[in-house]
């Protein structure tokens, strides 16, 4: 059913609102030359190294690369909740020293507060900084009509389908009209007919509030489909082997699948990707051998 | 009874054979005609029982003798107090020594399942004397605060801090992490994760505590007063069993049962209003 009900509530192309519109020239991320490692002496491992990442205001960036290589790491970085061991975190030239409001986080579940109507789901960001009921729950009904569901804002997030509770995730995070949008794999837990609606659905979001975006997945044709550029990662160490500019004009279609430029890169991503997972192939059984 | 039916029940149970005309069956679902049914046999059962004396009225007596015996309390009183009087005696004990058992063990309950430390400290006390049967405390605690009201909230103080206390803090242990990553990253300071996040996850797993501990209270409470006290339901009936007064007994014990019935029926209300989100 969950197609279905996504298929007709689709938010429809508006017009751009604009006091939707973030500032100009706000939203840069600069990553450089950063390390992360996990666990303490001995069991002591380096997920991340020397990584770099520049990404201009309003930009949409898309990660692939093989499971495990430390793409949630580099996310989860970015969201303040993974300390770096070394090199630099910013956004508009302000060092990330913790979780906060200025970087939003969509996940692959959508982690709504059971116990808050959707409308109070929104609302959270904006209630934690102005401490407004009103003010929150206005901006909050804002959001809502972006992603199509102010239909449903009394309902509780066990009322919904999986797709409207991933674009009232969205919703939640843009709410507080972030720097930078991080989502990690958002449309992974979803059915194809479903996912291909959210795509569509988020670049529609996208086109009117032109936030910085960071976009974890692990499909070639969705990062395709969505970024300006697509970034490749290689594991162990995690690290950028191909940074992919995607020109393909905007507004996209579904029909932009089967172009030439389209194509072409698929082509690309598609030989990194297989050649990075059968270098991670290698070195997990190489792990297992030695062990 | 349970509250929320899932898609599967429904199902299940629209499958089941109907045994009834449709008109009767929309009257009387079947779970209700059931229960319906139980009871009415069992009075069926004590009525002849007692009407052709198959058991020695002293002990048995007819539901009739019952009735007459709850409106001679309910009007002229036993042993000095109105039926009502023996009611709200014992209701202030067991309310008064929850409400505070929840002031206190919730709480508790909650900073133990987030600190190690405070766990560490509180958990041994209340794992010593959990085990212990409440009476054997209260022969101690009656010792030092006499047979007056003072010693019974203080029994049944103890008694509901363990069921409110232990499930307070698994509740609170075992919140999910995803939520508290999304409200940080959605800009939430600690008060306010607390406030928005802690408290309300952690409300369905204290209403399950509180809900077992007010009916284990309630029955403390009744041998509480058995033991000790000059009103109260509990004492009624132990009272009156010494005079061999079997009516007075057993319209105690159905005093008591439906009393204990209109409390879990309203702690069912409060955990609807605690927690609505549970019952959509
Ligand atoms: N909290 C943690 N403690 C220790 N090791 C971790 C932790 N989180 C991740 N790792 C390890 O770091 C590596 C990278 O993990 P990460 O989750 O970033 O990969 P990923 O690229 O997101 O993988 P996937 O595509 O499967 O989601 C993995 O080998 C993982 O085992
Ligand atoms: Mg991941």
């Amino acid at each position: 059913m969950s197609a279905g009900r996504d298929a007709m509530s689709m938010p429809p192309p508006l017009p751009v609102p604009t006091h939707l519109a973030p500032t100009p020239g706000r939203g840069r991320l600069q990553l450089k030359d950063i390390s992360i490692a996990y666990g303490e002496g001995a069991a002591r491992r380096t997920v991340v190294e020397r990584f770099d990442l520049d990404v201009e205001p309003g930009e949409f960036v898309c990660v692939l690369g093989p499971s495990g290589c430390g793409k949630s790491t580099v996310l989860n970085a970015v969201a303040g909740f993974v300390p770096a061991a070394r090199g630099l975190l910013e956004v508009d030239g302000e060092t990330i020293q913790g979780p906060g409001a200025d970087r939003g986080m969509v996940f692959q579940q959508a982690t709504l507060f059971p116990w808050k109507s959707v409308l109070e789901n929104v609302a959270f960001g904006p209630l934690m900084s102005t401490g407004s009921t009103s003010t929150a729950e206005q901006r909050a009904r804002t959001f809502l009509s972006l992603v199509g569901l102010a239909a449903f804002e009394k309902h509780y997030p066990s009322e919904l389908s999986g797709g409207m509770q991933q674009r009232v995730g969205i919703a939640r995070a843009l709410a507080n009209y972030p720097r930078v949008l991080l989502m990690d794999e958002p449309f992974g837990a979803l059915d194809a007919q479903t996912r291909a609606m959210m795509q569509e659905a988020l670049l529609n979001i996208w086109a009117e509030f032109r936030t910085t975006v960071l976009f974890i997945t692990h499909d070639i044709e969705e990062a395709i489909f969505l970024g300006d550029r697509v970034v490749v990662m290689s594991a162990n160490p995690g690290r950028i082997v191909a940074d992919i500019r995607v020109d393909i004009p905007r507004p996209r279609t579904p029909e932009v699948q089967f172009s030439e430029t389209f194509l072409a890169i698929k082509r690309e991503c598609f030989a990194h990707i297989r050649s990075e997972t059968l270098k991670a192939f290698a070195h997990q059984q190489n792990a297992t051998a030695l062990s | 009874m349970t509250a929320v039916e899932t898609a599967s029940e429904r199902a299940q149970r629209a499958a089941r054979p109907k045994l009834l005309p449709a008109r009767l069956r929309a009257a009387l679902p079947r779970t209700r005609l059931l229960t319906t049914l139980t009871a009415a046999s069992l009075f069926a059962l004590w009525w002849l029982a007692a009407h052709y004396a198959w058991v020695n009225p002293l002990f048995l007596p007819s539901p009739k003798a019952v009735w007459d015996a709850f409106v001679r309390t309910a009007t002229v009183g036993y042993q000095g107090s109105l039926l009502h009087e023996h009611l709200i005696a014992s209701l202030y004990r067991v309310l008064a020594g929850y409400a505070l058992a929840c002031l206190v063990g919730i709480p508790l309950g909650i900073v133990m399942g987030l600190s190690r430390d405070v766990k560490a400290v509180f958990d041994p006390v209340i794992e010593f004397y959990r085990p212990l049967p409440p009476l054997a405390l209260y022969t101690l605690i009656v010792m030092w605060l006499g047979i007056g009201d003072a010693s019974k909230v203080a029994i049944l103080f103890l008694a509901a801090l363990p069921p409110l206390t232990i499930s307070s803090m698994h509740a609170a242990a075992s919140v999910d992490p995803r939520y508290v990553k999304a409200a940080k990253s959605l800009g939430a300071n600690s008060r306010q994760l607390f406030r928005h996040v802690f408290l309300p996850a952690c409300m369905p797993g204290i209403c399950t505590g509180m809900r077992i501990s007010l009916g284990f209270t309630y029955t403390v409470l009744v041998a509480a007063e058995i033991v000790a006290a000059t009103a109260g339901l509990g004492w009624m009936i132990w009272d009156a069993s010494k005079f061999l007064l079997g009516d007075i007994v057993i319209m105690g014990l159905f005093v008591l049962a439906f009393t204990g019935m209109a409390l879990d029926f309203l702690i069912r209300l409060a955990e609807r209003a605690l927690t609505p989100w549970r019952f959509r």
